[in-house]
């Protein structure tokens, strides 16, 4: 069997005959076209170009798109092409490949940018993403309006399932990691505060540390993965299945419908789901508190009372509304911005997740100095 | 046919998405009962024709009148009075997915009518049965096969009885006799309820069988090349790139 091999011979003026042999299959070892096409471009010139096909044994897309890279240099460079040599599969093949003209500018041209440009770009597209989130606050606030006019179009029953979702659905979640949450810092208070032989103040620790901060915060980010990520996706898919479509040309608006008594749903569960966390949180440093230190139920009880004002309850709920509020509006707007294709129901739900713990932990940081300042 | 009573008037309507330009320059009147398709190539824009009528997209320039109002410059309120009288059938169905069939027809009615409970569910059966569901009611969406949504897309669309229905790519993914069956039943509604279709499709077999005017709109000029019957656009029309579209590309190229 012969060798796969390509030459060519210009011994005769004016005029290539490239002469193929052996298998040509893809995988094989193929020699590459580069040196007939570079004989093409160069002087002189030759007029025209023949193939010779005799010794070649078999043949698949691996000849065809060498022979493609010939023509495209021979047309390229003006040579008159004869390609009655070749395999008549092959033939039929090339005409095919070749019928449609390429459209112009049709074809992607890669770009490479410069640094400085991508940082041009990637601050004008942030400076669009917060301008899409002023809108979407823009269209949110006139919804609410209409909701307080009892103007708005909505199913009651899907507010009530979207509080169901939001609210006793997260229990379990919510217990778990409170609770642990609720040991972790007992454990610490009372390592530390033993050294001082104040082991009691455990409880005031677990107790603020949790009803002013901990529970806000935590039952936020759970709310971010879970029902965030969740309306996100539901949304999402609704766009992209012409669902929200078909919303507005029934006249319904998709805000009052989808939107907001979804972020009502999260605003009106947050708070309760605050208070019972710090609750859980509260049972879980007793737990570790009754065991390790020498008081009684009675003692540490007392003790949390007395550690816990109303301002400090009333703070921490103030913030569960506002990080609620947040998770819900980052769910719903990367919902409504998705695009059109499974891969951008996966990319918003994505961000809405980052984008509601990001806020969470801005907006807590901005809370904690404002509360400072007001002396709560 | 139906005497000529212009119901829908598109003038000078240009469409793009940003600078990109989709069509230009469309004028075509749409009578009243009439069966008028939206027809071209894969990619000239039939379907954002569609958005720019139903108003899901406003056009750069133009407008689309409905009796002789202007949707696009008119404000807010009357727009959606105007929505009202349409019905729509996307390409999918696009039925609302956490909702029963009963439930997807029902909540227009809900919003825009003074029914009961009881006399909505009834309706909602009743325009079930229309197209061939009944018995459907308390199933969901994704319990029903492609044929059986867009069929239930028809009935939500149906709901508040529209003078106009529109249809975005009815026979797209469904077997010749589901196909088949679906013009039958447009051509039905609109012999029975005298409503204004308009349909996007590039099925020959349902242009010619049910359509009765059309635009055909050309992806290479951005404009529309031919309005009028189809099946007088397939014999007499005097551009090359119209008949061999209605022909299947059959035509044997004379002079262009």
């Amino acid at each position: 069997m012969s060798a796969t091999r390509l030459f060519y011979d210009d011994s005769q003026s004016g005029a290539v005959g490239v002469k193929l042999s052996g298998p040509w299959l893809l995988g094989g070892d193929l020699p590459s076209a580069d040196s007939i096409v570079g004989r093409l471009a160069q002087t002189p010139k030759p007029a025209s170009l023949s193939f010779e096909t005799d010794e070649l044994t078999d043949w698949d897309t691996g000849l065809v798109t060498t022979l493609i890279a010939i023509l495209q240099g021979a047309e390229k460079n003006d040579v008159q092409v004869d390609v009655s040599g070749l395999p008549d599969g092959a033939q039929r093949l090339i005409v095919l490949a070749l019928a449609v003209k390429e459209r112009e500018g049709a074809r992607r041209r890669i770009v490479k940018k410069g640094f400085l440009e991508s940082i041009g770009e990637s601050v004008l597209s942030a400076l669009d993403e917060s301008k899409k989130l002023l809108t979407f606050t823009g269209e949110l606030i006139l919804s609410f309006g209409r909701f307080a006019r009892g103007k708005a179009t909505f199913l009651r029953s899907d507010l009530f399932q979207y509080c169901q979702d939001a609210g006793a659905a997260a229990l379990p979640i919510v217990s778990l990691i409170s609770f642990l949450i609720g040991m972790i810092f007992a454990f610490v208070g009372i390592m530390q505060l033993n050294m001082f032989g104040a082991g009691i103040f455990t409880a005031n620790l677990v107790a603020i540390a949790m009803i002013r901060e901990m529970s806000a915060i935590m039952t936020a980010i759970i709310m971010a993965g879970r029902t965030g990520a969740a309306y996100a996706a539901q949304i999402g898919t609704m766009k992209v299945n012409e669902e929200v479509d078909a919303l507005t040309t029934l006249g319904m608006n998709p805000f009052d419908f989808l939107v907001t008594p979804r972020i009502i749903a999260l605003v009106i569960m947050m708070p309760l789901l605050t208070m019972y966390s710090s609750l859980m949180g509260i049972i879980g440093g007793a737990a570790v508190g009754l065991v390790m230190l020498d008081v009684t139920f009675v003692q540490y009880v007392q003790q949390t009372i007395d550690a816990v004002g109303l301002n400090s309850l009333f703070g921490g709920l103030f913030k569960a509304i506002v990080y609620g509020s947040l998770v819900a509006l980052a769910g719903c707007q990367q919902g409504m911005a998705c695009g059109n294709s499974a891969l951008a129901v996966g990319q918003s739900t994505t961000k809405a997740v980052v984008m509601g713990i990001v806020l969470i932990v801005v907006s807590a940081a901005l809370l904690t100095v404002i509360y400072i300042n007001l002396g709560v | 046919m139906p005497v000529n009573d212009p119901h829908i008037v598109a003038t000078n309507l240009t469409m793009a998405y940003g600078d990109f330009l989709i069509q230009k320059d469309l004028n075509f009147t749409i009578n009243r009962s009439d069966i008028f398709i939206i027809m071209g190539g894969s990619g000239c824009g039939k379907s954002t024709l569609l958005k720019v009528m139903i108003g899901l997209k406003s056009p750069a320039t133009g407008d689309v009148f409905y009796d002789g109002k202007p949707f696009w410059q008119s404000p807010e309120s009357e727009q959606e009075s105007l929505k009202r009288k349409f019905g729509t059938l996307f390409q999918s169905g696009a039925l609302w997915s956490s909702m029963t069939l009963a439930e997807n027809i029902g909540l227009a009615l809900k919003q825009y009518t003074n029914l009961s409970d009881a006399e909505i569910r009834e309706v909602a059966a009743y325009k079930l049965m229309l197209v061939g569901l009944a018995g459907f009611e308390d199933y969901y969406p994704n319990e029903i096969s492609g044929g059986m949504k867009k069929r239930a897309g028809l009935a939500r669309a149906m709901a508040l009885d529209p003078e106009i229905l529109f249809f975005d790519e009815p026979s797209a993914g469904l077997d010749p006799i589901s196909a088949k069956l679906l013009d039958d039943l447009i051509l039905e509604l609109r012999e029975s309820l005298g409503t204004t279709v308009v349909i996007v499709t590039h099925e020959l077999a349902s242009i010619f069988a049910i359509g009765n005017n059309s635009v055909f709109l050309d992806p290479d000029t951005k404009t529309q090349l031919a309005t009028g019957d189809p099946n007088e656009l397939r014999d007499f029309h005097s551009n090359f790139i119209v008949r061999n579209f209605l022909r299947r590309g059959e035509e044997e190229e004379q002079v262009a």
